[in-house]
């Protein structure tokens, strides 16, 4: 196997993007990364495209290969992967194993999700399909409502709070407001969170991600050649993957993402380091209780002990921990297929030290963290600066 | 003749007052509770139907019976507020309470006697041999227009009956029935139409009176027996005065008909009414007594019962929860606007 | 119409009767069925299994932004219930005026689910009533 590296990223702005359709975003996203990366598009090998519902919401499937054919990739092979809202991490992980097989030398992943092309409703429905379609969606159970149900066992099961599941919206918000790409540039506080219209009880509007459209694009490379085309490579020092039952209520406990925990503690293994060594990290808070919970299986607190620790500012830039520094799923926006891809644009960014004014300071290892559906797949990598 | 193995009743939780009704139309609550003997009705939930309640009546009674769901040689439902047009409201029953598939089933529409019609088709089939065991369900969402007096007593409610033919297994003994039937147009309803239409007064004399009495003295003429041979009556009851009326008029005395008469607080359940009154006389009937039944379907007939209760009920008697106590403990009362959106009244768009 | 009836017919067993199985090489019962036991894969030996319709409310939500489907329905709580058997299912918990709280009794009704328009199919289903 080869050391792999990051050699090129991309993003374009999330939010809700009426002037572009799929085309527009993946292409925007994908040259950037092309010319971060300083190659041209007949350099590229091998592409995977992240998308998780593009028959849904844009009535087009086959995205991979529209992917190749819009950013000029010509007659390459090209893979469409979904894992419902982990597509574009399972997408890096898929082109991760490619070039460290030795097969594709350069290879680009790509991520994109156009939501706001279909009714809120028809977005819900359409999300609904990451949960099991006979046993959840048919009795009327919507994400946000899954993700309440973990809500309410933790806070039963923790004493987690409302106000320390607001705390993560507030922060995230924080940092989206230093994100030039980010959906919101907004700062709110704990109290709007806490009078935001309710959702599902105990979870309110603003402990949701947004519907959003984006896409995010990152040129991989064999470490050993990295720097020909890039200064500042960042290593994969970990690419990682783990399953859980498709349906909420049949897992083991409802206060952890199993799935999470196990392809995290495989990444700390691979990669010989500890959540302790890790400067800034990308965490999927499609809902602030997904954050906590989070916070806990990636094994920076006991299970139980995030809340508190969000709340007191532990986990805001330039604490203890920097997390979702990209503003997250919340601030930052979230276009399911392209998020786990951006996480990584995101970590990139801070590695190389060229996050400006959301810069960690002193960042030298990141990490990323994709969850699928409720928790039934996660994705997790790890990052270094390779100079 | 066949009998009464097992029986079960179900009525929605949700009530409405008198008061919440005829507050809307600007009338006079208390005149309308004293001329109607009613003091509120059941309200179906959103997610109610006749075949949601009949397969709450039907598990019930097949807990009543202790038997299985595959010992049943028939359903029959009986309503005049089947889910679908066409397709049967039997076979969403039989389904749920898993009898499988070698049974005969059907739906029926009498009004508000369709289920005591099925009461009277299993007893031939049982009596015939052709079954052992059938269940008839009378079950209704009924419809009353907003601002009709009908609405303030058209409720919900089912109650299933296990019929059998084996001395051993019976609570109950159907000595005897009968039926009295004449065209009569005194309370309809269109196909595709979604309220009914009455006659007004035309209900009352010719259509509910002449009927019950038609058939109670067919039943006293073929049998023999006279009002105080009963020891409780079951009339239907689309409101709480009617059958003490009819009751008075026939020779039989209030504390006869107090028992089943289950009205003045749910409703008129249509096809479930006389059924309910039925199982909540059954509930308090001690071996060896008599109970008479006549229910009532408009357009228009009735089915008079002669039962005789044998020593099996009390071995049975706690394995349901009594009409009386489900209605009384399981309650949760809705205004007027709630009952509009759980009716389907109001819908978001 | 919004699905082939047959997608959901073919699971009315376990809907209206919590119809679900037992591994018989372990003795781990499930609701809703499955062909393969979790714990033995391939060498598991999957029976019918009638649940009592008995539970807990294990966790609850209040659905306020429904789909489509249950557009008419919200608010309406979703709870996880732990069947006595042991297996833990997600299902409507019906509204009788006791309001749900982790650890209360529950016993299944058969409800409507969802109805397919004004001329499609009605669809039924367990629910869960507080006790």
């Amino acid at each position: 196997m080869r050391d792999v590296a990051i050699i090129g990223a991309g993003l374009c702005k999330f939010g809700e993007r009426w002037n572009s359709g799929l085309k527009e975003l993946m292409a925007e996203a994908g040259i950037m990364a092309l010319e971060d990366a300083h190659i041209s598009s007949h350099d590229v090998e091998m592409l995977y495209g992240g998308t998780m519902a593009s028959g849904r919401f844009s009535g087009q499937e086959h995205v991979a290969a529209l992917m190749a054919d819009q950013l000029g990739f010509k007659n390459i092979p090209a893979v469409r992967i979904e894992n419902a809202c982990a597509s574009g991490g399972s997408a890096l992980r898929q082109g991760y194993i490619s070039v460290a097989s030795g097969i594709h030398d350069i290879v680009v992943v790509g991520g994109v999700e156009k939501m706001t092309d279909v009714t809120s409703s028809e977005a819900t429905t359409a999300l609904g399909g990451a949960g099991d379609q006979e046993w959840e969606l048919f009795q009327g159970i919507t994400f946000p409502g899954l993700y309440a149900l973990m809500a309410r066992r933790h806070m039963h099961d923790y004493g987690t709070t409302e106000e320390m599941l607001a705390a993560v919206a507030v922060k995230n918000h924080e940092n989206a407001t230093k994100n030039r790409f980010a959906q919101f540039r907004k700062s709110i506080t704990i109290d709007e969170v806490l009078r935001s219209k309710k959702v599902a009880d105990p979870l309110k509007l603003l402990d949701c991600s947004p519907i959003s459209d984006g896409a995010a694009a990152v040129v991989l490379a064999p470490l050993d050649i990295a720097k020909k085309y890039n200064d500042t490579p960042i290593k994969v020092m970990a690419s990682t993957q783990a399953t859980d039952t498709l349906r909420l209520a049949e897992r083991d406990s409802l206060t952890e993402v199993k799935a999470t925990r196990i392809a995290a503690q495989k990444a700390y293994e691979h990669a010989k380091v500890s959540a302790k060594d890790i400067d800034v990290v990308e965490v999927h808070d499609c809902f602030t209780i997904a954050e906590i919970m989070a916070m806990e299986d990636l094994g920076f607190y006991p299970k139980g002990k995030a809340g508190k620790a969000v709340l007191e500012g532990e986990t805001a830039l330039n604490s203890k921990i920097s997390v979702n520094t990209s503003g997250g799923l919340k601030g930052c926006g979230h276009p399911v297929g392209a998020t786990g891809v951006k996480q990584a644009v995101e970590v990139v960014w801070q590695l190389r030290g060229d996050a400006k004014e959301r810069q960690v300071d002193g960042a030298e290892v990141g990490m990323t963290h994709n969850v699928g559906g409720s928790g039934s797949t996660a994705v997790v990598h790890i990052y270094k600066r390779a100079d | 003749m066949a009998g009464i193995v097992g029986y079960g009743a179900y009525v929605p939780i949700y009530r409405i007052k008198v008061e919440d009704i005829a507050k809307v139309w600007s009338e006079d609550a208390e005149s309308i509770k004293k001329g109607l003997n009613i003091r509120e009705k059941s309200v179906p939930g959103r997610d109610e139907d006749a075949a949601t309640i009949a397969v709450e009546a039907a598990r019930r009674a097949i807990q009543h019976a202790d038997l299985e769901g595959t010992d049943m040689g028939a359903v029959y439902v009986g309503s005049e507020s089947h889910p679908y047009a066409v397709k049967p409201t039997a076979t969403v029953v039989a389904q749920a309470i898993e009898a499988g598939s070698r049974l005969m089933a059907a739906d029926l529409e009498f009004a508000c006697k369709a289920g005591t019609a099925g009461i009277q088709m299993v007893m031939g089939l049982v009596d015939s041999k052709m079954i052992k065991y059938g269940m008839a369900i009378g079950s209704d969402t009924s419809q009353g227009r907003p601002g009709d007096a009908l609405e303030y007593t058209a409720s919900a409610g089912g109650a299933a009956f296990i019929l059998g033919g084996e001395k051993k297994d019976m609570i109950a003994n159907i000595t005897h029935t009968v039926s009295y039937t004449s065209d009569t147009p005194d309370f309809w309803r269109r196909e595709g139409a979604s309220f009914p239409s009455h006659g007004g007064r035309f209900t009352g004399e010719p259509g509910y009176f002449r009927h019950i009495t038609g058939a109670t003295k067919l039943l006293f003429e073929q049998t023999g027996f006279k009002p105080s041979d009963f020891d409780y009556a079951v009339f239907h009851q689309p409101n709480g005065k009617f059958p003490i009326n009819v009751a008075a008029q026939l020779g039989f005395e209030m504390r006869q008909i107090e028992p089943g008469l289950m009205t003045p607080i749910i409703g008129n359940t249509y096809s479930g009414a006389s059924m309910i009154g039925l199982a909540s006389t059954l509930d308090v009937a001690r071996p060896g007594q008599r109970i008479m039944v006549t229910s009532f379907g408009s357009g228009a007939g009735s089915d008079s019962f002669a039962i005789e209760v044998t020593e099996n009920i009390d071995a049975k008697r706690d394995r349901i929860e009594p009409v009386r106590e489900m209605v009384s403990k399981h309650k949760t009362y809705v205004d007027y606007s709630v009952y509009l959106k759980n009716r389907g009244s109001i819908t978001k768009t | 119409m919004e699905r082939a009836s047959a997608s959901l017919w073919r699971k009315i067993r376990s809907r209206y009767n919590l119809v679900g199985n037992e591994c018989q090489n372990c003795n781990t019962p499930y609701f809703p069925q499955r062909v393969v036991c979790r714990k033995c894969g391939r060498n598991s030996k999957m029976v019918e299994k009638q649940f009592s319709g008995n539970g807990e409310i294990y966790s609850f939500t209040t659905v306020r932004v429904p789909p489509d489907t249950f557009k008419d329905e919200a608010p309406y709580f979703i709870g996880v219930i732990r069947l006595e058997e042991g297996p833990m299912v997600e299902g409507h918990v019906i509204d009788n005026g006791i309001a749900p709280k982790i650890g209360t009794k529950v016993r299944m009704q058969f409800r409507k689910m969802y109805v397919d328009g004004q001329e499609g199919l009605i669809y039924y289903s367990f629910k869960f009533e507080p006790l």
